[in-house]
Formats: C-alpha cells, sequence, structure tokens
C-alpha cells in the first residue's frame, strides 16, 4: 500500500523556485488500479519520481507498506526499490541488450543469482507480455508497443507488488494503446499487482482504472471512484479534463 | 625502388613496429588510467549517480592543465619522472612515460564524452530497480556506450600515434625518429616520403578496422 502525506516538492534552483506539488495526501489500496490524471506540468511526473525515489519529498512522506521511502539508504533502499516496478513513457531499456537480457537486468542485480531460475522467469515474463519469439531480439527492432511490452516484463521481474506507469501508452497509437491496457488489466487480475497510472488521457482512466486522482497546479483537485468523478466532477480542474468548461 | 626497399626495408620495418608498439603500449597505459578518471568525471557531475560537484570541478581542473600542456613540453618537463621510474629517459620504453601521461587526461575527457550521450533515463531505470552504483557503472553505463567508446578509441590511438612520431625526435624510435634523422638530419627525403606514406596507411588502417567494428558493435542500428 502506497501512502502518501502531505506531499510538497519545491524546486530551488538559485534565483527561480518553482513549486511542482503541494500539500498531496493520496492512499493506493493493495490490488487496486489507481490513476493520476491532469494536464502537462500539473505535478503528475514529480509525483511519481517522488514514489520511486528519483526525487526526495521537500516536506511529507511517502510510505510503501509503512515504511518512509525517503528516510531508506544504501540496501534498505534497494530493497524497497524492488518492491515497486516503474514502466517509463520513453520505454528506458538497454539499447544494446536484448529483449531477454533487458528482462533479466533487475534479476542479474541480486547476489548469487540462480542462471537456470533468470531464464526460466525471463521466459515466463515474455510469454506474459506476448513476446516469447522476440528473446534474442534487440530493443531497435521493436514497435513502441513492442518497446512498452518489455519495459512491463522487466518492470515485473522482481515480482513487485506495484507497478508504477507514467505515461505508459502517451507514445502509443490508439490500437497499440488498446492492447497495452487490456495487458496491464490482466496483469492487475491474474498477478495482483497494484497498479498506479499516470495519464493526461481520460480514455486511459475510463478504460482500466477503479479510482482517479485529478492534479491541477501542483494540487489534488479531486480523488474519488472513476464513474462518480467523471459523472458528477467536484472540481474545475475535471470539468476541463472532460471538456464542459464553464 | 627495389634498391631503395633492399636498402631502407629492414629499417622503415623496425620503424613501423616501434611506431605501433609505442602506440598500442601507451594506449593501453592510457587507458588504465584514462577510463577511470572519464567515470569518476562524469558520475560525479551535479545530477551524477556519485554527484560531488566540487570535486567534480577540482578533478575538471587537473585534467584540463594536464591538457594544455603541449606535448612537447610535457616531455621534457617529466624526464625528471622518466628517470626516477626507468633509470634512464632515452628509448622506447622511456617514450611511453609522457606518452602515457599526456594521454590519460585526452582519454579521460573521450571516456566522459562517451558516457554523455547515455540517456539518463536508461541510468534512472536501473536505480529504480535497485542497482547499486558500481552496478550502474559496470552494467550500464560502459555497456550502453561500447560503440562511442569504440570510435573513440580509434580517435586516441591515432593521436596517440601523433604524439610518438614527436617523441622519435628525441631519442625514442618508429617512423617519426626515422623521418626525422633521415629527412632533417641528413636531407634523405626519399625516407621521409616513405615514413609519410607509412604513417599514412597506419591511420587509415586503424580508422577503418574501429569504424567496422564501431558499426558491428552497436546493437541499435539492426
Amino acid at each position: 500500500m502506497i501512502d502518501i502525506q502531505n506531499l510538497t516538492k519545491v524546486f530551488n534552483d538559485g534565483s527561480s523556485r518553482v513549486v511542482a506539488l503541494e500539500d498531496v495526501s493520496l492512499r493506493v489500496e493493495n490490488g487496486e488500479v489507481f490513476g493520476i490524471i491532469g494536464m502537462s506540468g500539473a505535478g503528475k511526473s514529480t509525483l511519481l519520481r517522488c514514489l520511486s525515489v528519483l526525487e526526495k519529498p521537500t516536506t511529507g512522506r511517502v510510505l510503501l507498506d509503512g515504511e518512509d521511502l525517503a528516510a531508506l539508504s544504501g540496501g534498505a533502499l534497494r530493497c524497497a526499490r524492488r518492491k515497486m516496478g516503474v514502466v517509463f513513457q520513453g520505454y528506458n531499456l538497454l539499447m544494446q541488450k536484448t529483449v531477454a537480457e533487458n528482462v533479466a537486468f533487475p534479476l542479474k542485480l541480486e547476489k548469487g543469482y540462480d542462471k537456470q531460475a533468470v531464464a526460466t522467469r525471463v521466459q515466463e515474463l515474455l510469454s506474459l507480455v506476448g513476446l516469447a519469439d522476440k528473446a534474442s531480439a534487440y530493443p531497435a527492432q521493436l514497435s513502441g508497443g513492442q518497446k512498452q511490452r518489455v519495459a512491463i516484463a522487466r518492470a515485473l521481474a522482481t515480482r513487485p507488488e506495484i507497478l508504477l506507469c507514467d505515461e505508459p501508452t502517451s507514445a502509443l497509437d490508439p490500437l497499440t494503446t488498446k492492447a497495452m491496457l487490456a495487458l496491464l488489466q490482466d496483469i492487475n487480475r491474474k498477478l495482483g499487482v497494484t497498479i498506479l497510472i499516470i495519464t493526461h488521457e481520460l480514455a486511459v482512466v475510463k478504460a482500466i482504472c477503479g479510482r482517479v486522482a485529478v492534479i491541477s497546479d501542483g494540487r489534488l483537485a479531486e480523488t474519488g471512484e472513476v464513474t462518480q468523478v467523471f459523472t458528477n466532477p467536484a472540481s474545475a480542474e475535471t470539468r476541463r479534463l472532460l471538456g464542459r468548461e464553464e | 625502388m627495389a634498391q631503395f626497399f633492399s636498402q631502407y626495408g629492414a629499417l622503415l620495418a623496425e620503424g613501423v613496429w616501434e611506431s605501433v608498439y609505442m602506440t598500442l603500449a601507451t594506449t593501453a597505459m592510457a587507458y588504465v588510467l584514462g577510463l577511470p578518471m572519464g567515470v569518476l568525471l562524469t558520475v560525479t557531475k551535479r545530477g551524477g549517480i556519485a554527484a560531488a560537484p566540487r570535486f567534480h570541478a577540482v578533478f575538471g581542473w587537473i585534467i584540463n592543465i594536464l591538457r594544455s600542456l603541449p606535448f612537447l613540453i610535457l616531455m621534457i618537463f617529466v624526464i625528471p619522472f622518466t628517470r626516477l621510474l626507468l633509470g634512464t629517459s632515452i628509448g622506447l620504453n622511456a617514450a611511453l612515460v609522457p606518452l602515457t601521461i599526456s594521454a590519460s587526461p585526452f582519454i579521460a575527457r573521450m571516456v566522459e564524452q562517451s558516457l554523455e550521450e547515455i540517456d539518463s533515463g536508461v541510468v534512472e531505470a536501473a536505480e529504480c530497480m535497485g542497482a547499486t552504483r558500481w552496478q550502474i557503472v559496470t552494467r550500464v553505463l560502459l555497456v550502453e556506450s561500447v560503440p562511442s567508446l569504440l570510435r573513440g578509441l580509434s580517435i586516441s590511438i591515432i593521436t596517440i600515434l601523433g604524439y610518438t612520431a614527436i617523441t622519435g625526435a628525441f631519442g625514442a624510435g618508429g617512423l617519426g625518429n626515422l623521418a626525422y634523422r633521415f629527412g632533417y638530419q641528413r636531407y634523405q627525403k626519399d625516407v621521409m616520403y616513405a615514413c609519410i606514406v607509412l604513417l599514412i596507411l597506419l591511420v587509415c588502417a586503424i580508422q577503418i578496422i574501429f569504424d567496422l567494428s564501431a558499426r558491428r558493435a552497436d546493437k541499435r542500428n539492426r
């Protein structure tokens, strides 16, 4: 379970001071598919970077299973990170490694890993994402959708409790997007992995999320069940996203 | 022509061998020093995986100072050090000392530039997977940059070959020494021309070999 408590993130670089997130509190329950939606620049990516510990909160806390992520370092932090898989908008695959090597990468970080076990796990993951026949291909030979599938397989390799997805479909065409969302839903149902999706696309949230949080200018505009929020928007930002401007 | 080669062939062959030996030995030693230096420059940068901006600045200055010394001056400057190390400042192996000192900071910058090309997102992805800094260096930075490192290697080798020619004028061997002795001291232009042609052939061969291997190594263009 992820518990975000009064998270504020300020970027201070000498002369300019940018408040990217202000007093955001959220709770993502185990097993749900949670969406965070907002316009570009609303602070969604900063939020995800705080969750994946690529940025530290200025104030407030991010708790993973009750553990304050910003307080961890060294081995404890690496351990916590392996409980989260991250899927990036730009895939971020190793371009000089094959698909199988990319998926095996997180598994081979562990000391004294079992070669045979890794090979079996990689096969399993590639079958799950439908790329069993691409094991020895290089990322440059794959389409955008296939690259994102490799990224998902890689993120799932360490059997994380939660999958953090940063705009996972933004670079994909509508048809590929649909297939990608079906895959994520499948993963959520079959493996019970909690999924948190950051997106600016309403369709993505509508398609697979149970609950949604709307972010605007670094603040939480509203949170609730997707059906509730989208049929009965309580905030101006949600109405704006829905295209119902007053 | 035949007479020229029977007279100077062995000498030229020896010159080629000495140039190749000095170049390869220097390259190997300079990479042993320069590669870690380049990695250190990259990781200590602001926003790097072991950010230490103050150290980075000081280290960068040291490298810049070493690089700003013309090779000819550096070579004379380090003669006492070379004597201390090898007991002599003349000969093939003695030339390796200033060559390595001069080439290492150059290689550090070449390596830094290659590592710089890697998308920071890939490094962040590795961090998210729980990779240690050492694992990021050895399994991401140095692996993803192989094609670029190979291209840098070809530039380094050719630059070092150029430096070895200068050491030739100061008592080390090689084609530079031949060209200097015959072309400058004895006015035997034919030997100098032969040396120039051989150097051009060497440079072309190095360039072709590394262009091909960099292209073969790069998995991005398949």
